[in-house]
């Protein structure tokens, strides 16, 4: 058994891109991509589970960064925030949080936005109450949730072509 | 100002309408004509567009960043000891064990940093680390410093602190008693006392003796915490010469640094502070804390980076948040609702520290003759230390609480004398342009229109007293300060300032002290400038609350900013401008007061197709004047303030008006409250960014909906109940009703483009508004927040008992509130 505190080498998937690092092996996902990576668009409220600002998505699901154990990611795909954007176009739901002034403090949106992705993903047309049910782990001190819950409208219609 | 007319409340026929003239000479206050519209002559083409947010992208691509975003080379990382016990002398400190762990790098504790700083000048009580006594459970103690987390983590294990217990003090009746342990043993104030406050404006007793009717309630209104998702952080690196730079995740970088300087002592020159956006604020990063001190005296010491980040727990200790007030409220009316006088007494539920307490303490009373008539008022406030994290400013600060309780009282009237609630507080409102009882000036005021429009939209009037049982309707309104008209040290120097900057490349960028927390700061200042010069909005580039590049500007506090650092903007701007036009006007053939300025260009007001590209007059004026830049400041005006000892809290340039009606159902079996429907209507001077300003108020109604449903600080013994975010509770997105928002727009005369406040404001009426329903519903009045479902139970099984004992219907108070 390796030293606790001892890093370990592990491979990663991270935004369609592999990565080696070495990491101490009790860190979790959040942990590593915000002090490893670098990659500190996935926020943390509370590293507890609590309060959502950390989701990411691992192949396709939401979850949270700060319960997840890096070492259990390995061969996954984990999508941040900093990869929802495709080719220099915003994703949708981005476009749409900025229309509709979605973000206040912006602290929660990466999550937020993540979640909904994967929403989206599985749901082409979801109507108000799937997206606040959707949306029930993610907590926003700031808007109130309205404009988010409109941006995440306005996306879907927008990715059916219908506005 | 020439156009001001002088209007003093002796000759106000209102506080004559009731027999009895003020006994007390009335300060004349400066009351500025009723406005024409303070707008550009050439049209608006940015502001009132509900433009994305400039700051909108790097937000929603992750790429902002946050205080704890930032890393630099070799950063270290802080933890602090925090006491176990609410109130309990430190006997002895031992940090050999914890110094002697490898990784670790420093252990600082407080007597190395004994310097008492406060917010507040007149009251510094707070050191970084606890030096002899702690007073609350979660006081820093001791801080450690370690190559990384995981180890000063180790490390804190290591400290030994002994304490010697002490009583603790947990509540206001407790803190009031004489025979218990002081928490601040070198105060002269009497028991736990932190600030007594004694006011009383024109004819009180005379007021009293005038009414037909007199109304005494007792209110309580409980503690909250702003709870903003990013937990505090704070980055601090002394370079080799010694100069230190802070990037916190402060809304107040000017006090910080102020208070930096004094701590440390070092000039202020030497530090710079650098506020990062804020992941939400709401007041909670307003104050000097503890983490920030240390931080920076770490890293002189080190000369190395060093990090403080909060864990949500620690947030929770840190707090500043919503103070408990108790409170007894004595309203007298003639038959027909007129108010005669108001007396209302406060007690202030403080914590361990002063924070902004005395501030607080004032404001739970300045701000009440603000929204009606009130001829005569009288208010003592008392604030008390207790054994708890420091309560300081959340949104609305000290002024939600009072506002409970007056519009609760205010129903009850209505009902009583058979008057239409809404109708009843049209006919009370303030005018527009008037003087209050304690003196503050009232500019323009939209309150009859919000009310009127809530009312209009949410049916109050038509639904009121007619809906089932169960189901309820309430309504409520209130007035806030566009910024606090007085620093918080006394100075005569501006409350904020600008610079403006445009050059060859057709780019614009303004340099202001101001924070942002995320109510929209940074837009709002390129929406002041792109509209005074005609540029695209995203051709600004805004550059904030950096102490070594930007103006002093106060802070992100007190729902100042648009009015005072946008103002300040716009002055920039302008002079900017009027350089820009004297170069264009010529090139045209025009006057220069005749160029207007839009769409990137500048052109013949009377003839708008003649006309130059902005870039072409950028260039000819910087090559006519060279470096082309403007400043702008903002200083409230004189004689907004009145001429008695406290005066300086409640004045502001001026006030926002707010009105709520409210849907709940109510469900007497579980006593849960939904609320259904929000209408809400707010006078924001006038809307720079519609779709902002609605966020503003969507915003503060969440807020409002958590502090009357559910959010709550308690206590379990001296420990704080539950200091997560799972358990303190708060609404997600499935418990939110729908919210209708109403903007009305008074076109301030002193607002930048017509603007005032709205961050703060619209979150007052919705907390009684909801309580208003619920008595609606189901015919209980609940005196204290929050309505959770075991107080909407109790308050019922009161109702039933004393019906059934052959009382009328009693006003449930607040379990064991006992009234000094
Ligand atoms: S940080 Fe992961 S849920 Fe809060
Ligand atoms: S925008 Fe601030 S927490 Fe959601």
């Amino acid at each position: 058994m390796s030293e606790p505190g001892r890093k370990i080498l592990v491979s990663l998937r991270v935004n369609g891109s592999d990565i080696e690092c070495a990491i101490v092996p009790s860190k979790t996902l959040l942990e590593v991509l915000r002090e490893d990576l670098g990659l500190t668009g996935t926020k943390h409220g509370c590293e507890l589970g609590h309060c959502g600002a950390c989701t990411v998505l691992i192949d396709g699901q939401p979850t949270l960064a700060c319960l997840t154990l890096t070492l259990e990611c390995e061969g996954r795909e984990i999508r941040t925030i900093e990869g929802l954007a495709g080719d220099g176009e915003l994703h949708p739901l981005q476009q749409a949080f900025v229309e509709t002034g979605a973000a206040q403090c912006g602290y929660c949106t990466g999550g937020i936005l993540m979640t909904a992705s994967a929403l989206l993903e599985r749901k082409a047309d979801p109507s108000d109450q799937e997206i606040r049910s959707a949306l029930a782990g993610n907590l926003c001190r700031c808007t109130g949730y309205v404009k988010i819950i409109d941006a995440v409208a306005l996306a879907a219609r927008r990715m059916n072509g219908a506005a | 100002m020439d156009d001001l007319r002088r209007v003093s409340t002796a000759t106000n026929p209102d506080s004559e309408a009731y027999g009895f003239t003020p006994d007390r000479p009335v300060t004349t206050i400066a009351i500025p004509a009723p406005p024409t519209r303070p707008e550009k002559p050439e049209g608006l083409s940015v502001v009132g567009k509900s433009l994305p947010k400039v700051d909108a992208y790097v937000k929603v691509t992750g790429s902002l960043k946050y205080a704890d975003d930032i890393v630099l080379a070799r950063t270290v990382f802080g933890r602090m000891v925090r006491s176990p016990h609410a109130h309990a002398r430190i006997e002895r400190v031992n940090v050999e064990r914890a110094r002697a762990l490898p990784g670790v790098v420093a252990v600082v504790t407080g007597d190395e940093i004994p310097v008492l700083y406060g917010h507040l000048p007149s009251s510094p009580d707070e050191t970084a680390l606890a030096i002899d006594k702690v007073r609350y459970v979660g006081e820093p103690v001791v801080a450690v410093i370690a190559e990384d987390e995981l180890t000063a983590e180790e490390a804190l294990e290591l400290v030994e602190v002994e304490y010697e217990p002490l009583d603790s003090v947990m509540s206001i009746e407790d803190g009031l008693r004489d025979d218990l342990n002081k928490i601040h043993e070198d105060s002269r104030k009497r028991a736990n006392i932190h600030k007594e406050v004694h006011l009383e404006f024109g004819p009180v007793a005379e007021g009293f003796a005038g009414a037909d009717r007199i109304f005494e309630d007792e209110y309580f209104f409980d503690g909250n915490t702003h709870a903003p998702l990013e937990q505090h952080s704070v980055l601090a690196n002394c370079e080799l010469d010694g100069k230190i730079t802070i990037w916190s995740s402060t809304q107040n970088p000017h006090y910080l640094h102020r208070v930096m300087a004094s701590v440390l002592g070092m000039p202020a020159s030497r530090l710079r502070i650098v506020a990062c956006p804020v992941g939400g604020g709401f007041g909670a990063k307003t104050d000097v804390f503890n983490h920030e001190v240390v931080a920076a005296y770490a890293s002189r010491k080190l000369g190395r980076p060093v990090k403080f980040t909060l864990t949500r727990e620690e947030v929770f200790y840190a707090h500043r948040g919503r103070h408990p007030v108790l409170m007894k409220l004595r309203t007298g009316v003639l038959r027909d609702g007129t108010i005669t006088a108001v007396k209302l007494d406060t007690w202030l539920d403080g914590g361990a520290f002063s924070s902004y307490g005395v501030a607080s303490t004032y404001y739970t009373g300045a701000l009440l003759p603000v929204t009606y008539k009130i001829p005569a008022f009288t208010f003592n406030g008392v604030r008390v230390f207790t054994n708890k994290p420091p309560c300081g400013p959340k949104r609305g600060h000290g002024t939600p609480q009072p506002r409970f309780a007056f519009e609760c009282q205010l129903d009850k009237i209505a009902d009583e004398l058979g008057l239409d609630a809404a109708e009843y507080r049209r006919r009370i409102a303030v005018e527009p342009y008037s003087t209050t009882a304690n003196q503050l000036r009232i500019t323009s005021c939209g309150l009859d229109q919000c009310i009127e429009a809530v009312n209009t939209r949410g049916g109050y009037s038509a639904k009121h007293g007619k809906l089932p049982y169960g189901k309820g309707i309430g309504i409520a309104a209130s007035a806030y300060i566009t910024g606090a008209g007085m620093p918080i040290y006394r100075n005569a120097m501006p409350h904020s300032g600008a610079i403006v900057k445009v050059d060859r490349s057709g780019g614009v960028t303004v340099f202001c002290g101001v924070s942002d927390c995320g109510q929209g700061s940074t837009h709002m200042l390129a929406t002041v400038v792109a509209e005074a010069l005609g540029v695209d909005i995203m051709d600004v580039q805004v550059f904030m609350a950096d102490t070594d590049l930007t103006p002093v500007d106060l802070g992100s506090y007190s729902s100042r900013v648009t009015f005072m650092a946008g103002n300040a903007a716009r002055y920039a701007a302008e002079s900017v401008r009027e350089k820009l036009a004297a170069v264009a006007g010529p090139k045209l053939g025009i006057p220069p007061e005749r160029c207007g300025f839009a769409r990137r260009r500048v052109f013949d007001r009377d003839d708008p197709g003649h006309g130059l590209p902005l870039l072409e007059v950028f260039q000819l004026a910087e090559a006519h004047y060279g470096t082309l830049a403007g400043v702008g400041s903002y200083t409230p005006p004189e004689g907004i303030k009145g001429d008695f000892k406290g005066a300086g809290v409640g004045p502001s340039p001026a006030y926002t008006y707010s009105a709520c009606v409210a849907e709940v159902d109510v469900d007497a079996e579980t006593g849960e409250v939904r609320v259904e429907r929000i209408v809400l209507a707010h006078d924001c001077g006038r809307a720079l960014n519609p779709a902002v300003v609605e966020g503003q108020i969507e915003g503060s109604v969440y807020m409002a909906l958590g502090e009357i449903l559910m959010e709550r600080s308690e206590y379990r013994g001296d420990l704080h109940k539950y200091p997560n975010l799972l358990e303190y509770k708060t609404l997600m997105s499935v418990d939110m009703p729908v919210i209708e928002t109403i903007i009305i727009e008074t076109d301030d005369i002193e607002g930048p483009y017509g603007a005032k406040e709205v961050g703060q404001g619209a979150l007052l009426p919705v907390i009684p508004a909801v309580a208003n329903a619920v008595a609606d519903a189901v015919g209980v009045r609940i005196n204290a927040n929050p309505l959770t479902p075991w107080a909407v139970l109790k308050a019922l099984e009161e109702k039933r008992t004393a019906s059934k004992a052959g009382h009328a219907s009693g006003a449930a108070s607040r379990e064991g509130a006992e009234l000094p």
